[in-house]
């Protein structure tokens, strides 16, 4: 179905009104790269004055406005629409083409000009264009909005993400406080220990946040160093040795030898942080770790496997979004901030790399990261 | 002989805490995670007053939950307590006949309770 342009002619030659409406009411224009079709609607008034009234009624698309009109000029109402914040795409239709008036109308706010005579085939080019700039416009308003959109279920997301462990802790220490469990501090393990837990996990959704704030924001500077896996992993897997060992997790690696990537160090053990220590989260205990990182042409391939509770295919898809968090009985105790694989994503494609995930529920699952060794060293990608 | 009060909630420290504050007031509790794992519970045993929360596998399991505790054991008292209207500004209430009609929990607090307004309710459903 075509979307139907109001134009309204402001012109106190009737011959022009005529003319204008001649041409353009079967006119239909078709926007390929949005695929819309559009025709119009024309409306006239014959004075600037009963042109405002028709404006304020109901407001036209496009203006098509003389300059010379009996009362009140063409200028003035352009004046008019602009004062009154009324923003209509208008063009000029004007005899004198004096450079004055049409610096002036600019001014105040016309988009193009038609020097009268003017032919039809004139006129369709002039309401091509300008149809087309009012299209794009609603789309970038839209695109924009939408990001609004976004941003504020994210910020309310984040909100919940941030009052639920505050309401914990809170919990557990008025039980502290109205010592509920008696005088001996060692009844209070579980809430002590519980909101200890609680605020850990706050800590790692705001360190997530920063990080994710920092590729989003392009702000970001890579600086680009030879960066070798070897201690990276040696790093991330020291991180997450404690809790693995409380959990009889073991670690098997495996880099390839010498194996060196052009990149920021920062970036990479935010990568394989997140991947270990999903993997020993997510892993049962006893389970396994399995760290692979080797090179396939001009690309790193970074594995990680755990031999824990893996995950459906419906879950995997849903997994790099922001605050997902597989939810079910398997993962009720395990704290996340849901922004982990999000920020791996995220950085993979900062690196023009990308991201895979197979799984298979309560057997394990593997992520695989594919980074180029060698970033492209003018247009180092900065957003 | 303790009364037995089940609680099916996905927030582990609210369990918890509700844990410590009904056992230490002298009841005994059973814990459940999900909708699901509740449907299982009530399969075989009767508890004799659940609390449940409302957002678990679905937004609206809670009351999903409560229809079949209420189905089964007709007359076992049922608590919902939920932070849904804190999150979204939906209000209920199982006190008014419109919310009778339909929300077939005795009770529903809303999050974050008052210990002393929740054991209020528990006794007086129970009549102790």
């Amino acid at each position: 179905m075509a979307q139907v342009f109001k134009v309204l002619i402001v012109d106190d030659e009737a011959g022009m009104c005529s003319g204008i409406k001649r041409s353009l009411s079967e006119f239909r224009l078709h926007i390929e790269e949005v695929g819309q079709e559009i025709a119009f609607e024309i409306n006239e008034a014959g004075t600037a004055e009963l042109g405002l009234e028709k404006i304020r009624a109901d407001q036209p698309d496009i203006l098509l406005l003389d300059h010379k009109l009996p009362g009140m000029s063409g200028l003035d109402l352009l004046g008019t629409l602009s004062e009154a914040k009324i923003d209509i795409l208008t063009i000029m239709i004007t005899a004198y083409s004096s450079i004055e008036t049409a610096i002036e109308a600019t001014r105040k706010g016309a988009y193009d000009f038609l020097a009268k005579p003017f032919t039809p085939a004139e006129l369709k080019h002039m309401i091509r264009k300008s149809a087309g700039r009012i299209v794009y416009k609603r789309q970038a308003q839209k695109l924009a909005e939408d990001k609004r959109k976004i941003r504020f279920e994210f910020i309310s997301i984040l909100a919940h993400e941030l009052k639920s462990p505050l309401a914990a802790v809170e919990g557990y220490l008025n039980i502290v406080k109205d010592k509920v469990l008696g005088d001996d501090l060692k009844a209070y393990e579980t809430p002590i220990t519980r909101s200890l837990i609680r605020l850990e996990g706050m800590r790692k959704l705001i360190f997530d946040l920063l990080d994710m704030t920092r590729i989003e924001s392009q702000q970001k500077k890579m600086e680009l160093t030879q960066v070798d896996f070897s201690e990276v992993v040696k790093k991330c897997v020291e991180t997450s040795h404690l809790t693995a060992k409380e959990r009889g997790i073991k670690f098997v690696i495996e880099v390839e030898q010498g194996l060196v990537i052009s990149a920021d160090a920062g970036d990479i053990e935010i990568i394989l942080n997140n991947l270990i220590s999903n993997a020993v989260k997510y892993n049962r205990d006893n389970g396994q770790v399995d760290i692979k990182i080797s090179s396939n042409g001009d690309r790193a391939v970074i594995s990680v496997s755990d031999t824990g509770i893996g995950m459906t295919k419906d879950e995997c898809q849903k997994l790099f979004k922001d605050f997902v968090r597989i939810k079910n009985a398997k993962t009720n105790n395990i704290l996340g901030s849901g922004l982990g694989l999000s920020v791996i994503k995220k950085l993979a494609q900062l690196y023009n790399g990308k991201v895979d995930v197979f799984s298979e529920p309560d057997v394990g699952t593997t992520f695989t990261v594919e980074l180029p060794l060698v970033q492209p060293e003018k247009e180092k990608k900065s957003g | 002989m303790k009364k037995d009060i089940l609680i099916v909630d996905n927030d582990i420290d609210f369990i918890n805490q509700l844990e410590i504050m009904l056992t230490t007031a002298g009841f005994a509790v059973d814990k459940v995670f999900s909708k699901a794992e509740a449907e299982k519970y009530i399969q075989d045993k009767k508890p004799d007053l659940a609390i449940l929360d409302l957002m678990m596998e679905t937004p609206d399991a809670g009351f999903a939950l409560c229809y079949h505790i209420k189905k089964k054991y007709e007359t076992l008292p049922v608590i919902i307590v939920t932070s849904v209207t804190s999150e979204t500004g939906f209000e209920f209430n199982s006190s008014t006949p419109e919310g009778k009609s339909w929300i077939k929990a005795d009770a529903f607090l809303s999050k974050p309770i008052r210990f002393e307004q929740l054991k209020r309710e528990i006794d007086k459903l129970l009549e102790v």
